[in-house]
């Protein structure tokens, strides 16, 4: 039996947003979490945090998401837990954004002039202080262009727990195109709404950058 | 009250221990060796220039002083207490020493008030309103009184090193380290920051400074020390270093500077 392609068929679809947008949030918060630790991990001078932070972003930026989807979702299972799409996607994705945040911001403290660094040495701040008022806050600037373009880069990967069936945006598409026969119509919906959340935030990245330019060239 | 004036007997001065005291100094980066064997007593208060040409070693000399650079070999003594790794002694003991870089090293994104307030809030517990107090004293000793909630980049050159400076004084250093504060400065600025340092100077500050401004030297310095290829060449009082050097490369490098 063949669907419509109804009113009830645009709603259902536009309403699988709400996943995508919470789905890319929490790994998005998460992601900042363990992209901090990692980035704070990478510059430190603790030779083991160091080899750590490294090789979790190896490992993260060295195989596709898909897999890494694929094994934290049977993965669950084995360390006890429920095995749940919802739970191994923001899992998953938490750790795919904390690996390239981590990088992204490891990239962005170290272009803090090193003066700064000395300067809070000589002045005998401490670690929290040195970093929490005087690197961090310089980092955060250069950082923010960078982290919004990933931010894009995540929503969309969110896309990929489809595969694992948890029913977001895309997924919510191909149900209604398996059971409408619609696909060219539903997908190109689908395609339009992932514009319309990624296209405002690509506009602030661009903007972000050439404020950040600016200010760079002053 | 007491009138009577408060110098010290000579017999008490005598026993005061160096404010710096450097034994057998070395220093490697990698394979290449930055100190070599470098001996230097300061006293407090007394006012060390340090010059030599490019590369002999000044900047590692005195970053070595606040452990902003780790050393291989010999000793060095603060107020007579020998510097060790432990993060709490080298924390205390830059608390006792200012640095002026050659670049300034302001927090860019801070108020001129706010660089100077952070340490004395967050390394000496001092209650915000006082800091801010402190602060405005030393901005005005530097003669930047009316700037304090400016940033960094909205003062001039001269302006921001006198900032660096304060911000510097306002940790109530007892040592003050200066590292060519002038070499990054338009020619019309060096003296503004060269009269503070003067008058740094005569309020009976410790200081080591490399510079290669020879009217400072002559007026401020007790000794000058002449460095090259990591060694110290030469230590004399102005007079003699300037007028009669003893050693045929501090001849050449005044001739090259003068
Ligand atoms: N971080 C470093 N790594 C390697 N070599 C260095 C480093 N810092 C300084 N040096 C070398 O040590 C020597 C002394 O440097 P420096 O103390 O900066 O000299 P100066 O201040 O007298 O110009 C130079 O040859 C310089 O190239
Ligand atoms: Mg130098």
């Amino acid at each position: 039996m063949i669907r419509e392609f109804g009113t009830g068929e645009v709603i259902y679809i536009v309403l699988a947003i709400r996943w995508t947008i919470a789905l890319s949030l929490i790994a998005f918060l998460g992601g900042a979490l363990g992209g901090l630790t990692v980035a704070l991990a990478r510059v430190s001078d603790n030779t083991s945090a160091r080899l750590a932070a490294t090789g979790f972003i190896r490992l993260f930026q060295g195989t596709p998401l898909l897999m890494q989807l694929f094994i934290v979702y049977f993965g669950l299972n084995i360390v006890g837990l429920p095995t749940s799409a919802w739970l191994a996607a923001a899992v998953a994705l938490t750790l795919h954004a904390s690996a390239f945040l981590g990088e992204i911001w490891r990239g962005c403290i170290q272009a803090v002039p090193r003066g700064q660094t000395e300067a809070a040495d000589a002045l005998a701040y401490g670690y929290v202080t040195r970093l929490k008022d005087v690197i961090l806050p310089q980092a955060a600037r250069i950082a923010a262009a960078p982290t919004t373009g990933f931010l894009v880069q995540l929503i969309k990967s969110t896309s990929l727990a489809s595969i694992i069936g948890f029913t977001e945006l895309t997924r919510a598409g191909q149900v209604i195109s398996n059971a409408t026969f619609k696909p060219f119509v539903v997908i190109s919906l689908v395609a339009v709404l992932y514009f319309i959340l990624c296209w405002p935030l690509s506009l602030a990245a661009k903007r972000l950058e050439s404020r950040f330019d600016r200010a760079v060239a002053r | 009250m007491n009138m009577v004036p408060t110098k010290p007997e000579p017999a008490l001065q005598a026993q005061t221990l160096p404010a710096i005291e450097l034994q057998g100094l070395e220093k490697w980066y990698g394979a290449f060796q930055a100190l070599k064997n470098v001996d230097l007593t300061v006293q407090s208060g007394e006012k060390i220039v340090i010059c030599g040409p490019s590369g002999s070693g000044k900047s590692t000399l005195i970053r070595c002083i606040n452990q902003l650079e780790e050393i291989q070999g010999g000793t060095i003594r603060v107020d007579g207490k020998a510097l060790t790794n432990d993060p709490k002694s080298v924390r205390a003991v830059r608390r006792e020493i200012g640095m002026v870089f050659q670049q300034f090293n302001l927090f860019p994104h801070m108020t001129i008030l706010e660089n100077c307030i952070l340490g004395p809030i967050k390394v000496a517990g001092v209650p915000r309103a006082e800091a801010e107090e402190i602060a405005h004293e030393y901005l005005k000793r530097v003669r930047i009184p009316e700037q304090a909630n400016k940033y960094p980049a909205q003062l001039s050159g001269g302006q921001q090193q006198r900032v660096a400076i304060a911000r510097a004084l306002c940790m109530r250093p007892k040592v003050m380290l200066f590292d060519e504060p002038t070499s990054a400065l338009d020619p019309e600025m060096v003296n503004e920051v060269l009269d503070t340092m003067i008058d740094l100077a005569s309020d009976g500050m410790t200081m080591i400074c490399v510079t290669h401004e020879m009217g400072f030297a002559r007026k401020v310095a007790d000794r000058v020390i002449f460095m090259d290829h990591g060694e110290i060449i030469e230590e004399n009082d102005p007079e003699q270093f300037f007028e009669a050097p003893r050693h045929e490369r501090t001849r050449s490098f005044l001739g090259q500077i003068a």
